[in-house]
């Protein structure tokens, strides 16, 4: 049984996207609705094994599934998990739940499409995470673009075309020349797509840092990096709040973890080389769009400028070569996660009422939605940091990382301190309190049921995270001293 | 002087052929209107037939016969093959169209068979005349279907332009031939590649033939710069033949382009990789950046054909840099698996064009598919897929033939030849794109029922899922044409 479970993970919630579509209809959608609940569910329970099942003592893939795929060109389907790739695929797969029960009033038109679009990206996701065979690897990480698309283009915005375009293009631009870079390494390697191969694979400077633009390319769009990060705060904007949801949540985190995964061990001294243009980058992102975030108008877009910001802050602990900055960056991506998604999802809640997302239309929320106005408030100070709080813990990890690898490279990162209060608080403010602004928001209804539950089970992952990191850190930490290693090493 | 009986065996499929086509023509003077489906029904197991004789025929050995004209060998069989499954489906796709629009006639089922048997000849030449007497069947007889629609004068005009252009093509590719005559003294492209391998062959006047040859083939194939004739022929066909004409006869141009340059013309292969290089990049760029602008789906897909030949092209221009001959044949399996592949998603797209058009409407406008998901969400699926996978997205087929050209680029070292290539595949990905965006995000403007025949539903479906599943697992065709022509080289 265990010797399958990453497969599971994979195709079930993928198989259970096609019966939801067989008996998705628009009359009585509540079957669709049910049965993606029961296979998000399911998909969320085969994960849990992952986790209670891990062995923290090794950095070695754990859970290995390999047999044949593609046999004309050594393609295998060749699937495990280390510390790193491991709580990703439990957090999908958690978010996946999450999103299925946000979207089950709220969606009222193709629900069947709706719910089995999610569960079939839940699915592909699993399978970038768990993949060892890079063109496994690759095909999933291209074919979950399809499910957006659709998601931002049916269910989205009033501009949601352009941004449903906007998205496919721009990351298929990036996926396309990291494919280039797959098969040079694919003939380089000697007809080996394993990842694990590649790792070990000498090669000179000029190739590495040719590959590791070639990474670049595709994983700094879908980070996404200052400066090829237009298309995010569209596709949030426009996307229904599943949509922003994931996007924030897992879609950004495919490109953090693909630095960990492919740059950063394939051509470690390329990292080495680069890694001041990649900080630079990275800080322009924290401080740069940590000041954008200040002046949005549009609650969303503001929360999509504060993730850029935030991911700002994982790339930096990925470059900066330590223990505390790699371990923080990826607890940062885990806690982003959880934050980011609540927060579209609160956001998501109002709209649902008062159908803006302008945060002029809101004014003193607290004094008809208390419940809500208190979830709010807690993973506003979340996305801002505030001790106690998961956002704390993977921001302070990286800044002291930061502190030991360059004062001032510290120093600028600490400023998303200030920054992030800033701007999130003032918002918040803005919304939540003074009196009430207008007879819509005075008209407004608190949580019902259902938005309490995800908003709780949302407010507990980050409040745990935040209490006692432990769990996450310990996993992660046999696979970051690995990685640290191989950098730190080198292939010259 | 004395005859030899010439071994008829290798050939049996296409006697079997012939001789069908003729009993149909005759069966045709003898049943009404009202018993055409008989033709279609005779076409089909006539089809299978040859299907059955192909298979039966193939023990995977080289067979020269006809004084060395004609080859059957595994590479033959499988194409020919693909071909009868091509046109058996199309033909499947077509009968609602014709008759809604009183085409059904069995001209045009004779046609096809026709073109069929040119196809296999072609496929199966070993000798310049064979290779001219295929291409002009198939030619004259697809001539003569675009102007099938005696009425319809864009028909008309799209069947004049296609000949006028087709001839010169025909007779650029008998000059080219000629010229390689001059050059080496035999027909034979066993002989031609022979005497070009022994050096007796004058240079210049190979090289001079070549570029004729060169350009006829980019006639047939429709590469820039002869690729006028594709989308006004294209737009002008009754849809009907457009899908003919869009899928099986490349696989029989991919066969007469492995035949001429390939196996006759291995030894200058530097020469025509160049010119064919060159032509890949320029139909890339122009058939995708043309197709963005289009607005009668049938053009668009027009000027898709010509990006995909060019993509195609890139695995038959990396067969011989490497210098291994190993590595040759990956490349040129790579550009064979190319061609299947399109020649399926094809078929399925104009397929979709063919479910919506109903008498008196063709469904060829990019605004005839909007709302489609709201209308029949099964069908809008089955063209999603179709669309995404030309467009060259896992995990459907299209993505494979891409990555497996592409590697054979990259395995040549020529990076910026793969950057150019994914270059334009994300341009054309916008224009597949916006079919999909039409289907699934707009509101449909046209709420009739779509009607069509059960078997036609089927084959649609089957289509579809074919792309989507070869996509999942394609292995199977990728290992059976690396099968195929390693055993026929």
């Amino acid at each position: 049984m265990t010797a399958s479970l990453l497969s599971l993970a994979i195709w079930l919630p993928i198989v259970g996207a096609l019966l939801v579509l067989a008996i998705g209809s628009d009359k009585s959608p509540t079957p669709a609705r049910a049965l993606a609940l029961v296979v998000a569910l399911a998909g969320f329970l085969v994960t849990v094994p992952l986790y209670s099942g891990f062995d923290t003592a090794t950095s070695a893939m754990q859970f290995v599934e390999h047999a044949p795929w593609i046999p004309s060109y050594n393609i295998a389907y060749h699937l495990g998990v280390d510390g790193i790739s491991m709580l990703f695929i439990l957090l999908n797969s958690f978010i996946t739940l999450i999103v299925v029960i946000a979207g089950w009033k709220v969606i009222d038109k193709r629900v069947g499409q709706y719910m089995a679009a999610f569960l079939m990206m839940s699915g592909l996701m699993n399978g970038i995470f768990a993949a060892v065979d890079a063109m496994l690897f690759y095909v999933f990480f291209e074919a979950s673009l399809i499910p957006m698309y659709l998601i931002i283009g049916v269910w989205g915005g009033p501009n949601r075309v352009y941004a449903a375009f906007k998205f496919f293009l721009y990351t298929l631009l990036g996926s396309l020349l990291m494919l280039i870079a797959l098969l040079y390494l694919f003939l380089q390697a000697g007809g080996s797509f394993n990842i694990l191969d590649w790792h070990a694979l000498p090669l000179p400077l000029n190739a590495q840092i040719l590959l590791f633009i070639g990474f670049l390319v595709a994983f700094a769009v879908k980070v996404p990096m200052w400066p090829v990060h237009t298309w995010l705060p569209d596709a949030h904007v426009e996307a229904p709040t599943g949509g922003s949801v994931v996007l924030a949540s897992i879609m950004l985190k495919l490109g953090a973890y693909g630095f960990v995964r492919f740059s950063l061990p394939i051509a470690p001294d390329a990292s080495h080389v680069l890694a001041p243009m990649m900080i630079a980058l990275s800080l322009t992102a924290v401080v740069y769009i940590g000041f954008v975030a200040l002046v949005q108008t549009d609650m969303k877009k503001l929360i999509a400028y504060s993730s850029i910001s935030h991911m700002g802050f994982v790339t930096l602990g990925f470059f900066i070569f330590n223990q505390l900055g790699m371990e923080g960056a990826l607890v940062q991506m885990i806690s982003h996660g959880f934050v980011a998604g609540a927060m579209f999802l609160c956001v998501g809640v109002m709209y649902d009422r008062v159908h803006s997302r302008q945060i002029a239309d809101y004014g003193g929320v607290v004094n008809t939605m208390p419940k809500f106005a208190a979830f709010f408030v807690f993973f506003a100070m979340a996305n801002a940091g505030l001790p106690a709080t998961s956002g704390f813990v993977g921001e302070f990890m990286v800044i002291l990382g930061a502190v030991k690898f360059n004062f001032w490279t510290g120093f600028a990162a600490a400023l998303t301190l200030i920054l992030g209060a800033a701007y999130t608080l003032w918002m918040v403010k803005r919304v939540v309190f003074g009196a009430i602004g207008n007879d819509k928001v005075a008209k407004l209804t608190d949580l019902s049921g259902r938005e309490f539950i995800f908003l709780a089970a949302m407010a507990l992952c980050v409040l745990g995270m935040g209490l006692y990191p432990f769990p996450f850190t310990d996993v992660m930490h046999k696979s970051v001293d690995h990685l640290l290693r191989q950098v730190a090493t080198g292939k010259l | 002087m004395n005859f030899v009986m010439p071994d008829f065996f290798p050939a049996a499929a296409e006697i079997f052929l012939l001789g069908m086509a003729c009993v149909i023509l005759l069966i045709d003077l003898v049943v009404g209107d009202s018993k055409r489906w008989l033709i279609a029904m005779l076409t089909q197991v006539t089809l299978v037939g040859c299907a059955a004789i192909t298979v039966y025929t193939a023990d995977g050995q080289v067979v020269l016969t006809f004084n060395n004209m004609f080859v059957d060998d595994l590479l033959a069989d499988f194409l020919k093959l693909l071909v009868y499954v091509s046109v058996a489906v199309t033909l499947i796709y077509s009968r609602g169209y014709l008759v809604a629009r009183a085409l059904d006639k069995a001209e045009f089922y004779l046609l096809a068979l026709f073109a069929t048997l040119g196809m296999m000849v072609m496929i199966s030449a070993a000798h310049f005349v064979t290779i001219y007497l295929g291409l002009e069947l198939m030619s004259l007889s697809l001539y003569a279907m675009v102007a099938l629609d005696r009425d319809s004068a864009r028909a008309t005009e799209a069947a004049m332009k296609y000949f006028v252009l087709g001839a010169m093509a025909s007779g650029f590719l008998l000059y080219g031939m000629s010229m390689l005559y001059g050059a080496t003294g035999t027909l034979e492209i066993g002989g031609v590649a022979q005497a070009i391998y022994n050096g007796v062959a004058n240079e210049k006047v190979l090289v001079f033939g070549l570029v004729f040859i060169v350009s006829g083939l980019a006639f047939k194939l429709g590469l820039v710069p002869f690729h006028m004739w594709i989308p006004d022929v294209y737009q002008g066909a009754p849809t009907a033949v457009t899908l003919f004409i869009g899928s099986a006869p490349k696989l029989a141009a991919f066969a007469m382009t492995m035949r001429l340059l390939v196996y006759g013309m291995f030894e200058v292969a530097e020469q025509w990789q160049l010119m064919l290089m060159v032509m890949a990049v320029l139909s890339m760029a122009l058939g995708n950046l043309a197709a963005i602008a289009q607005s009668n789906l049938k053009r668009m897909l027009a000027y898709s054909t010509i990006s995909h030949m060019g993509y195609m092209l890139l695995g038959l221009i990396s067969g011989v840099a490497s210098g291994d001959k190993h590595f040759a044949l990956n490349a040129y399996s790579a550009a064979m698996y190319y061609t299947v592949a399109y020649v399926m998603m094809s078929l399925g797209t104009f397929g979709t064009i063919l479910l919506l058009s109903r008498a008196g409407f063709e469904a060829e406008h990019l605004d005839d598919f909007k709302g489609l998901n709201q209308r029949s969400p099964w069908f809008a699926a089955i063209m999603g897929i179709l669309m995404f996978s030309m467009a060259g997205v896992p995990f459907f087929i299209g993505f494979f033939a891409k990555f497996s050209v592409l590697l054979a680029v990259v395995d040549t070292q020529n990076y910026w030849l793969a950057v150019t290539a994914v270059f334009f595949a994300l341009i054309g990905a916008y224009y597949y794109l916006r079919v999909v965006k039409l289907m699934y995000f707009d509101a449909p403007t046209d709420t009739a029922p779509i009607k069509a025949s059960l078997d036609m539903r089927l084959m649609l479906s089957a289509n579809g899922l074919a792309v989507a599943l070869l996509g999942i697992f394609p292995q199977t065709v990728m290992g059976l044409c690396s099968f195929a022509l390693l055993r026929s080289l």
